[in-house]
């Protein structure tokens, strides 16, 4: 049908179409694998049974209680972490002296990886809330810091000077010069590093909590229940990726002269 | 007005890696005078603006504004750069506004010199757009716009119009011409385009460099009521000409 022909290249052409369409297609493959029978049903649970898990969590109220517990967790040691990563990073970034200083022991910590702490913040901490926004924490905070610094490296020293040669002096450089200039580039850090402290949250539940998705999902491993370990996975998968969009769409509202 | 540059010296590094830069730079800028700094890259002649702004400091010699030395960056001297000249997540008339800002003035004020030099500069219709919507010619006229609003007693432009295609470049001379007998500026431009520094400047200071000095300077004398006329005008050229091959034969002198 030639009237057809327009709507569906304007529908093809949309950004969202071919990511959507690449979604659809695992599914079906699932769903077509799933059904054969070619693999064992304890393996690779159907579409329908982990739907169908997911709804009797849901009723019960296990999911969003696990849900809360584990994005409360990762928006407490978030919130810690980047707070404290905008003014050390900044000051890194203006000041040689505390660049020096604290450039290579961040460098050094950076790399040892987040989970490795686990052991000796349990030993410390006990099992309770405080290891586990801890763990994120230090699984954020140096990469957080560290590319704060190098955003304000990069803002161009003309825009300093302009502001000083205007008659501006110290705070009000920082304030109004330097910060709306990093702003973008500091939302970006934020969403690449929640990455991680959505990754970490459920490595610290897998490891001791009593609720949160990561709890559900080594709990399920225990009775086999491979249809719940598919509902935590996917619900994992969904709220980072509501998180990321969320910082993007914050990101083209509030910065909108970056892009 | 008044600004003092004598026997300035400025060298980067220490000890015997030391470089010498400028080497005795003197001149003297009075109120309403257009002065040119015309040399090649390496001439040091950015870095004489600089220290007039007070971004950098002379290893010898005296900057002195008013019979006061120069020792930071003021609102008295007011600087356009060649690129990253506006804040690009500021509009247009907020760029206007930014210097009187932080000097703290009154709302009211700042709301109507802002609106003053948009006109003046012949941007009053884009006081709401960013600046990535401007181009680069329009961009350098809220700059001049800013550095103006923020009363400077001297403009400081470093190759303003370096950046910008030939034709704008040219359209840019005129615009910056007619500024300077409209508003009366004092202004010390830096080039490495001795034709612009001849059109626009009353006074021109040709610079070598290794080290940078000032090797000769000129007054200019011509008739500037038709810009597009004196360009290929006789006597413009014979100017033009005979700098240029002073310029050329220029070759870096033997003392370290």
């Amino acid at each position: 049908m030639p009237l057809a022909t327009p709507r569906l290249n304007r529908t093809l052409r949309h950004p969202w179409t071919l990511g959507v369409l690449g979604v659809v297609v695992v599914l079906l493959l699932w769903l077509l694998i799933s059904s054969s029978g070619v693999v064992d049903k304890l393996f690779l649970p159907s579409p329908q049974a982990v739907w169908q898990a997911g709804q009797t969590q849901w009723s019960s109220g296990i999911l969003l209680k696990d849900a809360i517990a584990s994005i409360q967790r990762v928006f407490i040691g978030f919130a810690l972490s980047a707070g404290l990563a905008l003014p050390i990073g900044i000051a890194m970034g203006t000041n040689v002296v505390i660049c020096r200083l604290l450039e290579p022991l961040m460098g050094l910590i950076r790399y040892m990886p987040a989970p490795a702490f686990i052991p000796l913040l349990i030993i410390y901490f006990g099992l309770e809330e405080l290891p586990k926004v801890l763990l994120i924490f230090i699984g954020t905070f140096f990469f957080n810091t560290l590319m704060i610094m190098d955003a304000v490296k990069f803002v161009p020293r003309e825009l300093v000077e302009t502001a000083r040669t205007l008659g501006g002096r110290g705070l009000p450089i920082l304030t109004r010069v330097v910060a709306p200039f990093i702003a973008p580039q500091v939302l970006d850090t934020y969403r690449i590093n929640m990455a991680s402290a959505w990754n970490l949250v459920i490595v610290a539940e897998l490891v001791a909590a009593t609720e949160g998705l990561g709890k559900r999902i080594s709990l399920a491993q225990r009775f086999l229940r491979t249809d719940e370990i598919f509902v935590g996975l996917i619900v994992i998968g969904l709220i980072g990726l509501a998180i990321d969009l969320g910082f993007r769409f914050l990101m083209r509202r509030a910065c909108s002269w970056a892009n | 007005m008044h600004l003092q540059v004598s026997q300035v010296c400025k060298s980067f590094g220490h000890g015997p890696k030391a470089k010498l830069v400028l080497d005795q730079v003197s001149f003297d800028l009075h109120s309403g005078q257009f002065l040119a700094l015309v040399g090649s890259s390496g001439s040091g002649k950015s870095t004489v603006m600089r220290l007039i702004a007070g971004l950098d400091t002379p290893s010898s010699g005296s900057i002195c504004l008013d019979g006061v030395s120069v020792r930071r960056p003021g609102s008295d001297r007011g600087m356009v750069f060649q690129k990253y000249s506006l804040y690009p997540w500021l509009t247009v008339a907020q760029n206007v506004a930014f210097g009187m800002e932080l000097q703290q003035r009154q709302r009211q004020e700042i709301r109507e010199r802002t609106s003053y030099f948009l006109e003046v500069v012949g941007l009053a219709d884009a006081a709401r757009l960013l600046p990535r919507e401007l181009s680069g010619g329009m961009q350098q006229r809220v700059a001049i716009a800013r550095a103006l609003a923020a009363e400077p007693k001297v403009l400081l432009l470093d190759e303003p119009f370096g950046a910008l295609d030939i034709q704008i470049r040219e359209s840019m001379q005129e615009f910056l011409h007619q500024l300077w007998q409209q508003t009366g500026l004092t202004a010390l431009l830096i080039t490495h385009d001795l034709e612009e520094a001849l059109l626009l400047a009353g006074q021109v200071h040709i610079m070598a460099p290794s080290p940078g000095r000032i090797v000769r300077s000129v007054a200019v004398e011509l008739d500037r009521s038709d810009m597009a006329h004196l360009r290929v005008s006789p006597d413009f050229l014979a100017l033009r000409e005979e700098l240029a091959g002073s310029l050329r034969r220029l070759e870096p002198a033997t003392r370290r």
